[in-house]
């Protein structure tokens, strides 16, 4: 099977997760789109280093995952925290930082 | 011992400035004999040096190191010689009159304390001018004199008129001070000192475009302190200080700072025949200018005061002629000194018993009114109109001769000038003392008391003998050779030929101011049908007018137009910065909404952008 379906696999992956992010509010939504968009990535690594043959991109795959691990962690702490004062769980009402 | 001379002045200022209201009691009398103090150890000198050979008069002193930087050395360090002692015997002399004459002038002024130590102040500053041995201890000794004078002109401060005049006089001033420190600077540069006997040997081997720059810049120093032509116009409006004051400081003393400063100058001079040209110039213009205001003031004080002008200018026209006139300069600078302080302490005497009332064509034989008055300013006349043997006809007439040797030009001018001083000095006398009484009915003139008449008698006796005692008593063309040189005028006129023209001269103006101001009616209002010169004196030739439209309208429209480029383009420049910045960044803040979506697309726009540019980078 050619290399190029799973980078297109990949591609479309990621372009969901992008759309995903910019145009969903709910934050758990939104997360999860980062969460693909990072295994886009990953599964883009991961193919090639099988293309290349060696295992670089295979370990680096390990990585992401692990720091996905704990940012997933810290991310959902953070939302769950907003939405237990603010009774909101859309990103949108998360706007204080503007001038 | 001759320290004094500086030190017993200065202590009275510093006690009478010091010791507060504690002195007012007895702080004019603790003046006049720190004045006299000064006289008498001058006196002493003057005998002390009389009495040695002439190489042996000349002595010095230091007092303490001054400023003290690797070679140059300038320490406070004196120089009593035969030129400066007749310049402390003048000021101390006169100075201790007036001082005695002001005890009663200022009888009754609240503020006399102040105005005996500003007098003390201003003696010792000006014995520290004539007695400093270099040019930069002489610059604290103008400076000293030039904030005494500014102090005492503007003495009735409550007088806008007398604030405006005493910061006009400071103001010209400091333009003839550029000069002499210029000419300091240049001394400095050209012969690396600043000492009268370093100068002087210097200035043997220097170049004559040398001696030319630093003899220009040393004119207009004295241009600035003697009231000279393009400077003058100060000294008629600094008679708004007191008349004690005038008498001293704007007519015996340091007005004539300026014919000190160039006859010290002399070696300088004697190798620069254009600067010498300029000083005969400035003064010739100044002789006449003088001259002609004099002729058409009403006010006593401004008619004495361009008649100063006039006899400064004579002395400046002399000193320009070199070695045959600095010797003849000095002499009228003395004699004027005794005849001119004279004539202003009798107006001063005259406005005392007139309600303080200076326009002489509301006096009129005051001389039933006032004999003292009449007698000593009477021989003040005499003397400078210059009728023998009186003080200014031995000064004069010398320099008439001389300046007749140098040029038969000049010579023509100064008898010129002869005869208008003849004739404005008689429209004086005749105004004040002759004609029919013109006086308000509420005044009634009476003779001022003996504080005020005694120094009056003795300064006629001087304007009566003096000229005599210092040509034939002092011999002072002896007495000043070593210091300033001193030669016989080749092709002068016989004194048989030029002392009966000068004499018909003086008595043609005489006689024409006789006729015009005694005999006839005087109008108690001046006219105001009067010819084009008369209406241009009374203006003072438009000095003032000139003035204001060559140097201070332009000034004006400079400073105006540097402040409306400071305020547009300067502070447009800065404040346009910071408007620019701040616009654009209200604009750009927009951008941070807050919303964290907006932020995520531009991320991936970025991320696109830079990807694209990757890609069209690798393809090209």
């Amino acid at each position: 099977m050619s290399a190029n379906w799973f980078i297109i696999l990949s591609a479309i992956l990621f372009t969901i997760g992008a759309v995903g992010v910019l145009v969903r509010r709910n934050a758990i939504v939104v997360f999860m789109c980062v969460e693909m968009m990072l295994n886009a990535a990953n599964l883009a690594f991961v193919t090639f280093a099988h293309t290349n043959g060696n295992f670089d991109g295979q370990v680096i795959a390990f990585f992401v995952m692990v720091v996905a691990a704990a940012e997933v962690v810290i991310g959902l702490s953070i939302i769950v925290t907003i939405f237990r004062t603010r009774r909101s769980a859309s990103i949108d009402d998360a706007s204080l930082l503007k001038l | 011992m001759h320290s004094l001379l500086i030190g017993l002045p200065l202590l009275g200022a510093a006690v009478l400035l010091l010791g507060g209201k504690r002195t007012n009691a007895w702080g004019h009398y603790f003046a006049t004999a720190m004045s006299i103090g000064s006289f008498l150890v001058g006196v002493a000198s003057f005998s002390e040096m009389f009495g040695l050979p002439a190489e042996e008069r000349s002595i010095e002193w230091t007092l303490t190191e001054w400023i003290s930087v690797g070679s140059f050395q300038v320490p406070i360090a004196f120089q009593l010689d035969q030129l400066s002692i007749a310049f402390v015997l003048l000021i101390t002399g006169v100075g201790s009159l007036i001082h005695v004459y002001s005890i009663g002038y200022m009888e009754h002024d609240a503020n006399r304390r102040k105005f005996f130590s500003y007098l003390n102040l201003f003696v010792s500053a000006m014995i520290v001018l004539v007695l400093a041995n270099n040019y930069l201890l002489l610059y604290v000794g103008w400076e000293g004199v030039g904030l005494a004078s500014y102090l005492l002109i503007g003495f009735w401060q409550h007088k806008p008129s007398a604030a405006t005049a005493a910061k006009k006089a400071f103001v010209v001033n400091r333009v003839g001070d550029i000069g002499l420190s210029l000419a300091v600077m240049l001394m400095f540069a050209f012969f690396g000192t600043v000492t009268f006997a370093g100068v002087n040997e210097a200035a043997d081997n220097a170049s004559e475009q040398t001696a030319t720059w630093i003899g220009l810049a040393l004119l207009l120093a004295a241009c600035g302190k003697s009231a000279q032509f393009p400077l003058q116009s100060w000294l008629l409006d600094a008679m708004e200080g007191p008349t004690p004051v005038s008498a001293l400081i704007h007519a015996a003393t340091m007005v004539t700072a300026g014919v000190y400063l160039i006859a010290r100058s002399n070696e300088i001079y004697n190798i620069a025949p254009t600067a010498q040209l300029a000083v005969v110039i400035i003064g010739s213009i100044t002789y006449l200018m003088g001259a002609v205001i004099g002729t058409a003031k009403d006010d006593i004080k401004k008619g004495l005061a361009g008649s100063t002008m006039s006899q400064i200018g004579l002395m400046i026209l002399a000193v320009g002629l070199g070695p045959i006139g600095y010797v003849f300069a000095i002499f009228h600078l003395l004699t004027h000194g005794f005849f001119k302080a004279g004539m202003f302490l009798g107006a001063g005497s005259v406005m005392h018993g007139m309600h303080d009332d200076v326009n002489m064509r509301h006096y009129g034989a005051l001389r039933t009114a006032m004999k003292i008055t009449y007698a000593t300013f009477g021989l003040g006349f005499l003397a400078i109109i210059g009728i023998p043997p009186f003080a200014g006809f031995w000064s004069k007439d010398e320099i008439i001769k001389v300046a007749f040797s140098y040029s038969p030009l000049v010579g023509v001018l100064t008898l010129v000038g002869a005869g208008v001083t003849a004739f404005y000095m008689t429209r004086m006398m005749a105004m004040t003392f002759f004609g029919t009484a013109r006086w308000d009915d509420d005044v009634h003139p009476h003779e001022s008391p003996k504080t005020m008449t005694i120094p009056m008698i003795i300064l006629a006796f001087g304007s009566a003998f003096g000229g005599m005692l210092l040509l034939f008593v002092a011999d002072i063309e002896s007495w000043l050779e070593p210091v300033v040189g001193f030669e016989h005028a080749h092709h002068a006129p016989d004194n048989a030929i030029l002392i009966p023209v000068t004499l018909a001269v003086v008595a043609a103006g005489a006689a024409l101011g006789w006729i015009q101001y005694a005999t006839r009616d005087v109008p108690r209002v001046a006219p105001a049908d009067v010819s084009f010169l008369t209406t241009a004196a009374r203006a003072d030739l438009y000095g003032d007018a000139v003035n204001e439209a060559v140097f201070m309208r332009p000034g004006q429209y400079l400073t105006r137009s540097l402040v409306y480029v400071d305020n547009k383009v300067v502070d447009g420049a800065v404040n346009g910065t910071a408007g620019f910045v701040g616009l654009v960044a209200s604009q750009l803040r927009r951008l941070q909404t807050g919303y964290a979506r907006s932020y995520a697309l531009m991320m991936v726009l970025g991320a696109l952008v830079i990807l694209a540019t990757a890609v069209l980078v690798r393809m090209s």
